[in-house]
């Protein structure tokens, strides 16, 4: 359990675990009995975990949304969906697994789920692509969409990734119109939508696979036009200053409420979801079903024009 | 006496050499492309096009306004739209004032309505002077409602793009303005409104990612810079050196995202003969013969 925690601003309760471990073991070793004072350590536990994540600063989040134990959409399609069938490929050049999408149920109602998909370890990630898509990942995200509102299916899209992948294959073969089509199309899905950031939004490859009826965010998700690296390196030129910048970008799911870009947010267990991605899927569960029963009382194309008026009124201006 | 012939020519060309010093040194220019050298006026007779080896200059968005429609006709409309700080992003409102004195008053976009060949049409032309044209809450909010006032007029729309992508300043409401763009393109595609998207030196990010790409037909400037992701990041990526003429015009019309690569020269002529196809219109009569 202890390997749960892999982030600077966690060390304080890796010690603590330690010493719990340590109590234990001495506990058992020499017979004695040790319950009030294991139950003082994991009180204390449990209140620094609670203050810490009370006071997460924007980049700390963008640390825990980055985590490599937080739930993936694999994992939430085996959690919370049932009858989970993947399907793969964009019809038309290769099938790219940064993406992955199919049919499932949720609440027993078929869903189609498409959401991006990031790695656990190096061997997996090289085949994931880190959850950086090529065009093809958007393209069969389309094409899956598409699939779903045919036959009358709710899509629901799990977002989590640093971006669309940045290389020479991928603009070869069209990133730009790959996303953008997918921004447009969805913009105009005849059938309920449901956005959900997961773990990270990262900018285009984000929205590409973001545009719905609802979206709601994991609470220490991250949604943002850069990222925090990528804005320091420009504004400052200066990589290292990614804390300033994400103070800066305005990029946590309060943030989002606050700009009135996102529906709502959805609560993680203290610590975050890696450390209960059971209590984590229940949360996401319960309010994707939620979502779902409104929006499927509404015709689709009064979905379609309620989307288009819901976009329209982004963004701050005034009028001279 | 051949010798002395010579250099009794010589002489000739020394004196014209004279007079042409007599033009003020600053109404001389180099292309960056080939180093020729000409004057000023030549440059911009040939509409900012290098008369040597063809170089397509940048051009401010007026300049396209020029081009684009019939004299007289242009009318601009929400030149009142202003940029806030709406992330009270650090130095944010000392850059939009800056913006404003180097690029103007309209933010990263002109947008207006106007006639081109008779054919009245809207029209928006990213001011790549102002942030480096980058795409925010206002740039976003005019291109949106001149999509709708060609929807609701039935009128075609021409956007003409020059832009780094999205301001990072607006944050998160600069990506969503992506979604707002393509929300009202998308009724135009619904409703059969032609709209042809103008690529121009640069176009990439953001606004490449969403309405840029998406026109009935895109038509780019040579050697215009087109792609998503920006080439210092695609070589920290890859870690390698980029192909010669990746992500121009050229490479897009090669693999297939564009629909042709057109020089200023005839930018006009061709914008407004695919309108007229687009719009079921007679022929000019200058293509009304077999072509």
């Amino acid at each position: 359990m202890a390997s749960a925690y892999s982030l600077e601003f966690e060390k304080p309760l890796l010690e603590l675990e330690r010493q719990i471990e340590d109590l234990k073991r001495i506990g058992t070793e020499r017979q004695i009995d040790i319950e009030g004072e294991l139950e003082g350590l994991q009180a204390k536990l449990e209140a620094l975990r609670a203050e810490i994540y009370r006071n997460l600063t924007p980049i700390q989040r963008v640390m825990v949304a980055r985590h490599p134990r937080r739930p993936y959409t694999l994992d939430y399609l085996s959690t919370i969906f049932t009858d989970f069938i993947e399907l793969h490929g964009d019809r038309l050049y290769l099938d790219d697994p940064a993406v992955v999408g199919g049919w499932a149920r949720l609440a027993g109602t078929s869903v189609m789920v498409i959401g991006h998909q990031k790695g656990r370890d190096t061997k997996e990630n090289l085949k994931r692509n880190f959850g950086m898509p090529h065009p093809e990942g958007y393209r069969k995200a389309l094409r899956l969409m598409k699939l779903g509102a045919k036959f009358g299916a709710p899509v629901i899209t799990l977002i989590d990734t640093p971006g669309a992948y940045p290389g020479l294959g991928a603009e070869e073969r069209g990133q730009s119109e790959a996303l953008a089509r997918n921004i447009l199309e969805m913009s105009g899905l005849p059938t309920p939508s449901i956005a959900v950031v997961i773990g990270e939004g990262g900018s285009g490859g984000a929205l590409a696979l973001g545009v719905a009826d609802r979206i709601l965010m994991l609470e220490n998700s991250v949604y943002s036009v850069i990222s925090p690296e990528g804005c320091a390196a420009i504004l400052w030129k200066d990589a290292s200053q990614r804390e300033r910048a994400a103070e800066a970008l305005k990029l946590t799911a309060d943030d989002l409420l606050r700009l009135k870009v996102i529906d709502e947010i959805v609560t993680e267990p203290v610590g975050g979801a890696h450390v209960d991605p059971d209590a984590t899927g229940e949360a996401l569960r319960d309010a994707l079903i939620r979502h779902m029963t409104e929006l499927r009382k509404i015709r689709p194309e009064k979905l379609v024009r309620r989307r288009a008026e819901k976009y329209a009124a982004m963004g701050a201006y005034t009028e001279a | 006496m051949a010798v002395m012939a010579w250099f009794k020519k010589e002489r000739k060309p020394r004196t014209s050499q004279r007079e042409r010093l007599e033009i003020p040194p600053d109404a001389w220019e180099k292309c960056d492309g080939c180093g020729h050298i000409d004057l000023r006026e030549k440059f911009e007779k040939a509409l900012n096009v290098c008369p040597e080896c063809g170089r397509h200059r940048r051009i401010g968005a007026e300049g396209y306004i020029e081009l684009l429609t019939d004299p007289g006709t242009w009318r601009e409309l929400w030149a009142n739209l202003r940029s806030t700080d709406p992330l009270r992003f650090e130095h944010y409102p000392e850059r939009l004032v800056s913006a404003r004195k180097k690029g103007g008053e309209a933010d990263g976009i002109y947008t207006g309505t106007a006639r081109l060949d008779g054919l009245p049409f809207n029209l928006g032309v990213m001011n790549f002077s102002f942030m480096g044209g980058s795409m925010g809450s206002v740039v976003g909010e005019k291109i949106a409602r001149l999509a709708r006032r060609s929807h609701e007029k039935k009128i075609p729309l021409v956007l003409v793009s020059a832009s780094g992508g999205a301001r990072m300043q607006e944050g998160v409401l600069s990506l969503m303005q992506m979604a707002k763009t393509s929300a009202a393109i998308a009724l135009l595609n619904r409703d059969c409104i032609p709209y042809i998207s103008i690529l121009t030196d640069p176009t990439t990010g953001g606004v490449s990612a969403s309405f840029a790409m998406q026109g009935d037909v895109i038509l780019a400037e040579p050697g215009a810079l087109i792609g998503f992701a920006g080439q210092r990041v695609i070589k920290q990526t890859i870690g390698q050196d980029l192909p010669e003429g990746f992500q121009t015009a050229e490479f897009l019309l090669e693999h297939g995202q564009i629909d042709d690569v057109v020089p200023r020269a005839s930018l006009r002529d061709t914008t407004a003969r695919l309108l007229r196809h687009m719009k079921g219109q007679r022929p000019q009569a200058e293509h009304a013969e077999l072509s």
